[in-house]
């Protein structure tokens, strides 16, 4: 995609809803609806501050059936490189914003019979808007929620005003924990599990599925990962001919956009693996952070996402 | 395009289908050189030049009433022409949502749309029809929602959910294909519903398309032309009914091929649909006589030299094994040797 194809919104309403998390809703600029979404999708939010251009992925959690404002969370990261401290210090109701089409790269299996969601701290936020067609759906479902405390745990007045019996939440601070191995060896067949939070808990739903012998098309994660700060290095691009220097603070992609050249891209978050790019030269190591390519084909140093990517290296050239 | 409808025109028995003079000059040609192979020849479907095929998201000419009740006809008779697998039923309303907002948009003198929140009225002229209903709930239409807006609608529809990271063909209304059957794809992955296409396996193409369209994008439809030839003007070739066209391909010889042998041209769009996140692949038949396409002498030169050099296989897999050369016969003449200019335009 390119920056021709976003769609021009306002911030109608901020709220505090967490010591970390904010909760922004997003109305069409033009007063109209936006394009209608399927629960899952996130949208890249392009955010033009005073010395760079940030572009962060951010799910919908608003109903996919309401469509005159998208609704976002947003978490205060501590190790941001500007992206969310830009959204948390500088974004002010009537602030205007440009966004993506949505992009679902997390959606409910349509088949599946049953559901079991698992969601940690803000990755409750899909969770939110693919509760919307589960309520009145006939798929049985339950969703387990967990967070540090209850004065963390955000969207917990929208999931009580649901009065859904199958939400049940978790607090670290009182030491309640998912029991993983009761909750996943004992679904009937046909059932798909989601999880979206930390590294920690999805890693840990991975492999606690595996050892319960779920086939892997039934388990479903999404990380965005942010692009993790790193030293700095430069990269040469072989069809542009141009060196770009690529700053501790600023991703792989992001300095190859800032010099002026366009690198196809979904996610921004090391998801989608739309941005896959080829390694021609190589002295040095690949940083890969993302979790698309295989261990294998990381270990293989051939293609990088360089959404969230780097390269600790004297020369690096790449298809670009 | 100021469309006057031809609302006689037959796809069967005395086969009155004819292309008027303005119909061949924006014919869609698919052959942009001299020489033909498969390529990912996929392009964003955006709008492109005023009066072409592709001006609009759907394209509506002189016989889309014609082809409107070709379609009734099939579906009277075979009505498992439409399926929808039970949980579609969210991509259904968004491909009548698609089609209808296009529609309305591209053709007000034709369709318009009135949506106050869920209730919605839909006005269809040029087939007489005024319905209103509630948009997501089947009660309150005559019929399921892509089986109502797919008989309002030249060309075919196939709806792929999208799961494990792949494309399963789960709902669709296919009347005027090229020899292929919704009734035995029906629920097939991408690769297995593609398994019969010779040479594009080996090349890769199937897995080149498949990352492509798993990351379609909303409101970015795309496009690809695909081709084969058809003996008379026949929209439904389909396997079920091969005795009834199949035996036609005996019966060319090089007098009667410009007359008989229609090239047969596949406009497919793609659209990811927002609701459903599935994709919906629009499948649109356009069919020109040898004898109209060579009222423009750069496409019978070019005509000519794609079917004389056409790779066997796709000799074969297209059906032309049996006739190819007298179609190539017939445009012989009509080739001078002369150079071809590059792309499609008629000159």
């Amino acid at each position: 995609m390119n920056d021709a194809q976003t769609l021009a919104v306002e911030v109608a309403a901020i709220e505090q809803v967490t010591p970390l998390i904010k909760h922004f809703t997003l109305t069409s600029a033009d007063g109209g609806a936006l394009p209608a979404f399927s629960g899952g999708s996130h949208i890249i939010v392009v955010m033009r501050g005073a010395l760079r251009m940030h572009r962060n992925p951010y799910s919908l959690l608003s109903s996919p059936h309401q469509l005159d404002a998208y609704e976002i969370g947003v978490r205060r990261m501590e190790e941001s490189r500007g992206g969310s401290h830009f959204m948390h210090d500088q974004v002010r109701v009537g602030s205007r914003l440009e966004i993506a089409h949505p992009v679902n790269l997390f959606g409910l299996d349509k088949i599946a019979r049953k559901h079991v969601l698992i969601a940690g701290g803000i990755g409750i936020t899909p969770f939110l808007a693919q509760l919307e067609d589960l309520h009145d759906g006939t798929v049985p479902y339950e969703l387990h929620y967990s967070v540090r405390s209850p004065e963390h745990a955000a969207f917990l007045n929208r999931l009580r005003e649901r009065e859904d019996d199958k939400v049940r939440m978790y607090y670290d601070s009182e030491t309640q924990a998912v029991d993983f191995d009761g909750l996943l060896s004992n679904q009937p067949l046909g059932t798909h599990v989601y999880v979206c939070g930390p590294a920690g808990l999805i890693n840990r739903v991975i492999t606690t599925a595996k050892s319960c012998g779920w086939p892997d098309s039934h388990v479903h994660w999404e990380q965005f990962s942010a692009p993790p700060v790193g030293d700095a290095f430069d990269v040469f691009l072989a069809r542009a001919k141009l060196t770009v220097h690529v700053p501790p603070d600023q991703s792989l992609l992001e300095s190859i956009e800032a010099a002026g050249v366009e690198v196809p891209y979904l996610c921004r978050g090391g998801v989608c693996g739309f941005c896959q790019t080829r390694v021609l030269e190589l002295d040095g190591e690949l940083l890969h952070n993302d979790h698309f390519l295989s261990d294998a084909d990381k270990a293989r140093g051939k293609n990088i996402m360089p959404c969230v990517s780097r390269a600790r290296c004297k020369n690096l050239v790449l298809d670009l | 395009m100021n469309t006057l409808f031809k609302p006689d025109e037959t796809f069967r028995d005395d086969f009155s289908y004819r292309n008027s003079a303005q119909a061949i000059r924006r014919f869609p040609l698919p052959f942009p050189e001299d020489d033909y192979m498969y390529s990912v020849n996929i392009e964003p479907h955006v709008s492109g030049p005023k009066g072409s095929v592709v001006e609009f998201a759907f394209d509506v000419d002189e016989h889309y009433v014609a082809e409107c009740r070709e379609r009734e006809l099939v579906l009277a008779a075979e009505p498992l022409r439409f399926q929808a697998l039970p949980h579609m039923l969210s991509a259904q309303w968004d491909c009548l949502e698609l089609i209808m907002e296009s529609l309305a948009r591209d053709y007000p003198a034709h369709f318009s749309l009135a949506r106050r929140s869920n209730h919605w009225r839909w006005i269809n002229r040029p087939l007489g029809l005024d319905q209103q209903f509630i948009f997501g709930d089947v009660d309150t239409l005559p019929r399921q929602p892509l089986d109502y807006i797919g008989r309002q609608a030249q060309g075919d529809f196939v709806v792929m959910d999208q799961r494990e990271g792949d494309l399963w063909t789960e709902a669709g209304m296919v009347t005027t294909q090229a020899d292929w059957s919704l009734d035995f794809d029906i629920g097939m992955t991408f690769k297995e519903w593609h398994g019969p296409v010779p040479l594009a396996h080996e090349m890769s193409v199937f897995d080149r398309a498949l990352k492509y369209l798993l990351n379609l994008r909303l409101g970015q439809p795309v496009r690809r032309l695909n081709w084969t030839m058809t003996v008379h003007p026949r929209l439904d070739t389909s396997p079920e009914n091969y005795p009834k066209w199949g035996p036609d391909r005996a019966t060319v010889t090089a007098q009667n091929a410009g007359d008989l042998v229609h090239l047969r041209v596949e406009l497919q769009g793609l659209w990811r649909l927002p609701r459903s996140n599935a994709i919906v692949f629009g499948v649109r038949c356009y069919l020109i006589s040898m004898r109209e396409l060579a009222t423009v002498p750069k496409w019978a030169r070019r005509m000519h030299r794609v079917l004389e050099n056409l790779h066997p296989a796709l000799v074969d897999y297209k059906g032309l094994t049996r006739y190819r050369d007298a179609v190539v016969e017939w445009l012989a003449p009509y080739d001078d040797g002369k150079p071809t200019s590059p792309g499609t335009a008629p000159e």
